[in-house]
């Protein structure tokens, strides 16, 4: 057990967890910030993805050791009123059917027009190839992206 | 005007008290379908006052609408309460949805599976409605002292002309609460609907797109332990011993204990189907403790016997359900299949002669479709809270069948059912695997021994390796053709392990002169359960690309072929006891036809067609693919449905683009094979699942303009696609594709996958 003060979603938080604890579960279990969602804890389905430092990684696999002060977001923090462009885009959008894929969604998309605020449909089709959505709602989610992209 | 019976569905209108308390948790109404800005916002009312189990409103006209089935992605949690709206008379954005527990002295049937929510939910949903408003109408006819038949009512207000008086309905709502219920209520003719037939988002969205706690998974409580298990390494193994010290000495560890589901006397019903009915538990102070300790533990399994239990199907008395003993690999099941391919099965219908027309044939077709086992693989991995004391039981988890396990948390844990309470979570995917709520029964014991509430969470692997699968299928179909290529008869002998997958009263039967419908199939301890479209997701395929090479030996088109077919089964039906509306089918077929402009594609482009009437309603779907850089891409698929009238027309939508995707996934990808009891594949490392990049690039939905009730979408869109897939890709490629998955096979014609 060690003692980590985290800046999470802006704010300074202290959790006493084993360091090799995903931020993943520090998120779920000890912080109670469930938005973040569990899927394969390998990296391979990208529903726990969040920013680190504005870029979208797979929390499920990052040791909460190796975070340091690394500015974490979450789709809690993405936008104080959940207003980000993106998330209004999948309410245009009504993108979801179960929804749990959803938030790693938002926060690939979000990531990716950070860096790429005009992408094209090869690039978020890249760029959002690591998130799996069980229902299939790939098509709304391009095109909520592509809405996002002019309303940035 | 109809008129509904209230007796229909006396449940809905048993009132637990008719003064409801307020003071729920409610959140914004998100339903006029764009972010509220603060005004829009609704007021919580100071009171609530229940009309009946599904409709209660508040003194300033707020309405709250309960959603009784589980959510699992098909909206029925927006679509259902958009049909008591529309009785209701109600102003959409006055409207609260709240998921109703389950309740079963308050509603009928809350069970999520067999595309049935809206078809069944209809009658007893627009009663349900329509009677709330005219006890509001009654109240109003009190309280002005007019005729109720001389009242008006809409979007939430009442008026009497001839007086000038006008209310909204929180006016009159805690009257109307305490007015007997009538015995017959009015119903809209369906050209006056107002809501049903738009589009509404789903009532949930805010909270998904903002990460708000919505899941099982998700909740928490003061004084929560977390739990994982393990369950034996293979199917046809059980557990022999283990050392609980080899985690409990583990940081965060308090507790591993094996856990049983089932008492010695306990009669299974249908959907009590546990792979592994005894694991070992570990409980803990964390998600990731608990997960990590499985590693730890020290366990020994061995292979288990042949056994068998007691079990009730759907009536009937109960009988033997015979688990066999083994270790089973997909090299034996596939030899075992090819061995009953040729061994004569089960007649599941005759028609006329067919032996007779294969004897005079001047050419037969023979050819043999196959598919693996499926894992369901729903994004939210199999978990379940519970919180069990010594005199009651808190349930909290993903079911799509909560009826259906309540008897077994009640026999497991040794409390009535009346002690049980179990609240339905909005689910990560179902697609009929939690319909088998064994995790239910897992929590509430490990909460019981524990002592203390606990969320048990299965790992990515224990999910994937845990079986109810969809079952492995083959199916022989066989034509008989005369010198001038005329169909003399049509022989289907399909099976799988467990079961069949035929349907034996479906299109084509009724539509041929001679045919013949057999079954067979083959036992094993892996263990099976409903898959999207059960047995339709396979033989659809089988058939409908069956249907297309049999068309082109007779030098038909694909559409024409079946349309004759149809127009036969439609005129001059074959047997009497044909489960399919041959106009209807032939319907979807014309309308995507003309849709999909079928006789010009555009350059470049392969198409195939397919279609496929299951869960009542109709689908035709055309997938137009072309070759990119030697990689098969899936360009367009054009949809044309009949579900009679379409409730939430943009959800209705998405449902068909998301089963399209998922067909096309499991087309190409979907694939669990075995090695001595082990699944081959645990995880999504190496089982494939459609992404964004092996998505179409565009799917166009159509919808037949119909009067008919409405019946459900969350299953037929899906068995069509996986031919109208193999068909187009036939033409991509010359190449006929008789095993699922495809992608295999397309990498032997040298194309990228």
């Amino acid at each position: 057990m060690a003692t980590f003060t985290l800046n999470i979603n802006g704010s300074s938080m202290q959790v006493e967890v084993d360091p090799n604890t995903p931020i993943l579960w520090v998120l779920r279990d000890h912080l109670s910030l469930v938005g973040t969602k569990f899927g394969c804890g390998m990296a391979q389905c990208g529903a726990c993805t969040i920013h680190l430092d504005g870029a979208a990684i797979r929390s499920c696999s990052l040791p909460v050791s190796s975070v340091g002060s690394s500015e974490i977001t979450t789709i809690e923090g993405l936008a104080e009123k959940a207003d980000h462009p993106v998330q209004l885009a999948w309410i245009e959008h009504d993108v979801p059917q179960c929804g749990y894929c959803q938030a790693g969604q938002i926060m690939s998309a979000a990531a990716l027009l950070r860096e790429n605020p005009s992408p094209t449909d090869e690039e978020i089709e890249s760029a959002m190839q690591g998130n799996l959505c069980r229902c299939g709602t790939y098509l709304r989610i391009k095109a909520a992206i592509k809405t996002a992209s002019q309303n940035l | 005007m109809a008129t509904s019976t209230t007796k229909l569905d006396r449940r809905s209108f048993l009132k637990v008290s008719a003064l409801a308390g307020g003071g729920l948790v409610l959140s914004f109404s998100w339903l006029a379908g764009c972010k509220p800005t603060p005004e829009q916002a609704l007021t919580l009312p100071k009171e609530w006052f229940e009309l009946n189990s599904y409709i209660k409103i508040g003194e300033n006209g707020v309405v709250t609408l309960y959603s009784a089935n589980p959510e699992f992605g098909s909206n029925i949690k927006t679509s259902m309460p958009m049909i008591l709206a529309e009785e209701l008379d109600v102003d959409w954005k006055m409207v609260l949805v709240e998921q109703a527990d389950f309740w079963p002295e308050r509603f009928e049937r809350q069970f999520t599976g067999g595309s049935q929510g809206i078809r069944q939910g209809w009658t007893p949903l627009r009663t349900a409605g329509a009677t709330a408003k005219q006890l509001l109408i009654t109240a109003a006819a009190q309280t002005w002292k007019v005729p109720a038949s001389e009242i008006t009512a809409g979007a939430g207000q009442l008026e009497h002309k001839a007086s000038g008086k006008k209310g909204g309905y929180g006016e009159f709502a805690s009257l109307a609460a305490t007015l007997p219920v009538p015995e017959e209520v009015p119903l809209k003719d369906p050209k006056d609907f107002k809501l049903i037939g738009t589009s509404k988002k789903n009532v949930d969205l805010e909270k998904i797109i903002s990460g708000t706690p919505l899941f099982g998974i998700d909740n928490q409580v003061e004084g929560m332990k977390y739990a994982a298990i393990v369950h034996p390494p293979a199917f046809g193994m059980k557990l022999a011993s283990f050392d609980a010290s080899s985690v409990t000495s583990l940081p965060g560890i308090q507790d591993a204990f094996a856990i049983q589901l089932f008492k010695e006397d306990y009669v299974r019903n249908f959907f009590d189907t546990a792979t592994f009915p005894e694991l070992v538990a570990i409980v803990g102070n964390s998600t990731w403790e608990v997960l990590q300790a499985k590693k730890s533990l020290k366990a020994t399994w061995e292979k288990a016997p042949e056994s068998s239990f007691s079990m009730t199907g759907f009536g009937g008395p109960p009988y033997q359900f015979k688990v066999p003993s083994g270790l089973e690999s997909t090299e034996t099941h596939q030899a075992k299949m090819a061995e009953y391919i040729t061994k004569p099965g089960n007649v599941l219908r005759r028609d006329g002669d067919p032996e007779g027309a294969f004897k005079k044939a001047a050419k037969i077709i023979e050819k043999t479709y196959t598919a693996p086992f499926l894992a369901h693989n729903t994004m939210e991995p199999v978990n379940c809270f519970a919180h069990v004391s010594a005199d009651k039981a808190e349930i909290y988890g993903p079911t799509q069948a909560p009826e259906f396990i309540i008897g077994t948390i009640a026999s497991a844990l040794g409390l009535p059912k009346e002690k049980i309470s179990i609240k339905l979570a909005r689910m990560g995917g179902g697609f009929g695997l939690r319909a088998y709520s064994h995790h239910l029964v897992e929590a509430a014991l490990i909460s019981q021994k524990a002592g203390v509430p606990i969320k048990m969470v299965y790992s990515r692997e224990d999910d994937m390796t845990y079986g109810i699968y969809r079952p492995s299928y083959s199916a022989t179909y066989r034509a008989a053709l005369d010198a001038n290529n005329k169909l003399l008869a049509l022989h289907v002998k399909a099976g799988g392990i467990p079961e069949t997958p035929i349907h034996a009263d479906r299109f084509p039967a009724g539509a041929i002169d001679n045919y013949l419908a057999e079954g067979w199939q083959i036992e094993s301890n892996i263990t099976i359960g409903a898959f999207r479209a059960p047995g339709s997701n396979f033989i659809a395929a089988a058939e409908q690309s069956f249907l297309d090479e049999l068309a082109e030996v007779m030098g038909k088109d694909p559409i024409d072929f079946r349309l004759e077919l149809l127009k036969r089964a439609e005129t001059n039906p074959v047997g009497e006891k044909n489960d399919y509306d041959a106009k209807r089918y032939a319907g979807v077929l014309e309308l995507v036809r003309e849709k999909s402009k079928w006789a010009t594609p555009a350059a470049g482009l392969h198409r195939g067609v397919s279609a496929y009437f299951c869960h009542n309603s109709y689908v035709a779907e055309v997938v137009d693919t072309k070759i990119v850089d030697a990689k098969p891409v899936v360009e367009k698929v054009y949809a044309a449905v009949d579900c009679g009238i379409v409730v939430n027309k943009d959800a209705a939508i998405n449902m068909g683009e998301g089963a399209i995707v998922d067909g096309i996934g499991n087309a190409f990808f979907g694939e669990l094979t075995f090695k001595d009891g082990v699944p081959n594949k645990n995880n999504f490392h190496t089982y494939r699942m459609i992404r964004q990049q092996d998505a179409p690039k565009a799917i166009e939905v159509h919808f037949v303009d119909s009067k008919e009730e409405p019946t459900g979408l969350g299953e037929p869109y899906f068995p069509p696609v996986f031919a109208a897939l193999a068909n187009s890709l036939y033409k991509a490629t010359g190449k006929r594709y008789y095993q699922q998955p495809f992608a295999p096979q397309l990498e032997m014609e040298n194309l990228k996958m």
